[in-house]
């Protein structure tokens, strides 16, 4: 026998329970919603696309300050700097980087402007039509009384003609609203309110199939067994739980808001014609379209790339707000 | 199957009598005056003769009420008269004489009050009959494109899931979803009638097809109105398409269809699609009543006079009644093609059981 055979190990019994590293405080889950986002490219993307734009149609006025409206009948149809790659005797003015329309006013204020009326409307459209959907939807999953009437109801908002219903609106409301708040301020309001009125089915049958099965499990019981009210429940538990599938909608909502707003612009039913919007812009630029693309190409290419980035941004977050997509 | 068919139908009359209320309050609601476009010169007596004459004087719902006559009674029989008018039946309904009824005062055959136009003073009916084959060949050939570049699309990129086929699918569907109608179609304007000169801009609608030249010419203009319309379904499609066939290359059954070594071919076109097209032939036909609404725009971009056309120039010309049968003639096709969707579903999936 050897000395080595017979030392025997100490084992701590305590040490495999222990942490072999100090304890971390617990991950936010947010922080792991980031992770799974950042490795979606097309997300981050189409995120800071949309941020780009948000920023740039909010900030831009005070960086770029040409009045949209200004009339310069001098400088009119100028063609945008860039056409001087290819085209050399083009009429084109450096201090007119996007160019000048038919009336001389210039066009790259006239984006910021259009930018920022159509994400106003799209914005607040969208808020509208979520909180429409999400009290709905609650309302319709936690009360069981309330829920045939209200899916009822959003089953009959599906089976509405939208589009057509849209434009009768528009075309029969414009008058008085315009009277009461102003030509802007009255379209704003009309728009945004038929949007919305019009788009929070999906939402509602989203968060009320969360809410019923959320509803049945037991942290909701025990909310419940300590006394508290339905109203704290559905702020304190249920709400927080379905915030990920209404970001979802929202981004949806979003791009469904601005599309609407600027098919409304483009068939002429929507804000008045020296209020730019880019779907104003493109609808006016059409006539004109072989002489001067870039004025249809302009707005169109905004508002496009605006949507696909809402829309990947959209993809990107439902992946990332999954639980079971996250971490793979 | 049959009873929940029959349910369904009954169900869908509160539907659509919810939708003619919402139509009929809106239009109700709505400050526009159809006497608008009266000169000034007009006394307002011979004005309020002509609103009686529309049949503005009477309350509200009495004028609800004879909408409601004329659009489920009337206008069929026009319809009804049109579509026999080449064949012994024409004229079988005992009161369509073209319009005439028999009146018991009078003891004779006076024209029939009827759902006319403000606009034309027509039935409204004939003038959508003369609109809709418009419309129906182009939205429902562009609707056939759509599906038929979708389905292969969807299946290769969930085949060949993560491939480089499938990144550049993925992306040009969310571009076909993100770019909006009103755009793509004058972008092709620009590109392949501006520059290329390739195809007319404008679709012409008298045009007549009696030859071969003609047949083409015909065929060069419905071009780009199919390309914009398709595009949108096409991305539609095929990522429902692509979701479901992901769904099921996983199961068990393939596996064991492949195992018992049938042909990858076999499997993935008839096992696995079989399976996969059940919900999206149920996507495919809830899809048809929105194309006929995203059809409004495209039809005013080519100039394609159809119903969507209609629609937007009664609007502006505040022909209420015009405006309300067009938009009550979209919801019935919502609803009826939700009906034909969910018959379908059960119909073709032998494990959904309605009861």
């Amino acid at each position: 026998m050897t000395d080595a055979s017979l030392k025997t190990v100490e084992i701590d019994p305590y040490a495999a329970l222990q942490d072999k590293e100090p304890p971390r405080a617990p991950r936010n889950q947010w922080l792991d919603v980031w992770d799974q986002f950042k490795k979606h490219k097309g997300a981050v993307f189409g995120g800071g696309f949309l941020l780009f734009i948000t920023l740039a149609v909010l900030l831009g006025p005070y960086i770029w300050n040409v009045d949209p409206q200004k009339l310069d009948i001098r400088n009119k149809d100028a063609r945008p700097i860039w056409t001087l790659i290819w085209d050399s005797s083009a009429k084109t003015l450096w201090h007119r980087p996007f160019g000048t329309d038919n009336l001389g006013r210039d066009i790259l204020s006239n984006m910021i402007a259009g930018g920022r009326a159509s994400m106003a409307v799209g914005w607040t459209a969208m808020l509208l039509s979520l909180s429409i959907g999400t009290a709905v939807g609650v309302a319709a999953g936690y009360f069981k009384r309330l829920d045939g009437l209200l899916m009822r109801l959003t089953d009959l908002f599906l089976s509405l003609p939208i589009l057509p219903l849209l434009l009768v609106a528009v075309t029969l409301f414009r008058q008085p609203l315009r009277a009461n708040f102003g030509p802007e301020g009255g379209m704003f309001i009309l728009i945004v309110v038929i949007v919305g009125i019009t788009s929070w089915m999906q939402t509602a049958r989203i968060v009320r199939g969360e809410i019923l099965a959320l509803k049945e499990r037991e942290f909701i019981l025990a909310a419940r067994s300590i006394g508290t009210s339905p109203g704290a429940i559905i702020r304190r538990h249920l709400l927080p739980n379905v915030v990920s599938p209404i970001m979802v909608s929202a981004t949806l909502g979003l791009a469904v808001a601005i599309i609407t707003e600027s098919a409304l612009s483009f068939l002429g039913v929507g804000f008045p014609s020296d209020f730019p919007t880019w779907g104003k812009m493109l609808a006016d630029a059409v006539p004109r379209m072989e002489e001067y693309p870039e004025r249809v190409l302009l707005p169109g290419i905004a508002i496009s790339l605006t949507v696909l980035g809402v829309n990947y941004l959209g993809d990107g977050l439902r992946d990332a707000l999954d639980p079971r997509i996250r971490g793979r | 199957m049959l009873t929940f068919t029959i349910r369904r139908l009954i169900l869908s009359i509160p539907t659509l009598l919810f939708i003619s209320i919402v139509i009929f309050a809106l239009l109700q609601l709505a400050p526009g005056d159809p006497m608008a476009q009266v000169p000034l010169t007009v006394p307002p007596e011979v004005k309020q003769k002509m609103r009686e004459a529309l049949g503005l004087g009477a309350p509200v719902h009495i004028q609800y009420l004879k909408w409601l006559n004329q659009f489920f009674i009337v206008e069929p029989q026009f319809l009804i008269d049109w579509m026999t008018r080449n064949s012994f039946l024409f004229g079988w309904l005992p009161d369509t004489q073209l319009g005439m009824v028999y009146d018991v005062e009078l003891e004779k055959l006076v024209p029939q009050q009827r759902n006319i136009s403000w606009q034309t003073r027509s039935p409204i009916m004939d003038i959508v009959i003369q609109r809709i084959p418009q419309t129906l060949w182009v939205v429902g050939l562009a609707y056939l494109v759509g599906i038929l570049i979708a389905l292969p699309i969807g299946i290769y990129s969930a085949y060949r899931h993560y491939s480089v086929f499938d990144q550049t699918g993925t992306f040009i569907t969310m571009i076909g979803f993100s770019i909006p109608p009103f755009f793509t179609g004058p972008l092709l304007i620009v590109i392949f009638s501006v520059t290329l000169g390739w195809l007319p801009s404008i679709y012409d609608t008298t045009h007549v097809v009696n030859d071969w030249t003609s047949f083409k010419y015909q065929l060069s203009q419905m071009i780009l109105p199919v390309m914009v319309l398709a595009l949108q379904t096409t991305a539609q499609i095929s990522r429902y398409m692509r979701a479901s066939m992901l769904d099921n290359l996983n199961q068990d059954y393939v596996r064991t269809a492949r195992a018992k070594g049938l042909k990858e071919g076999v499997v993935v076109m008839v096992h696995v699609l079989r399976n996969s097209m059940i919900p999206v032939i149920t996507v495919i036909a809830l899809g048809v009543p929105s194309i006929f609404g995203g059809a409004i725009i495209t039809e005013n971009v080519f100039g394609v006079n159809g119903i969507g056309q209609l629609l937007i120039t009664a609007l502006f010309a505040n022909d209420i009644p015009m405006v309300m049968t067009i938009t009550f003639i979209f919801a019935i096709m919502i609803v009826a093609f939700n009906l034909i969707a969910d018959v379908l579903y059960g119909v073709l999936d032998p494990r959904i059981r309605y009861d």
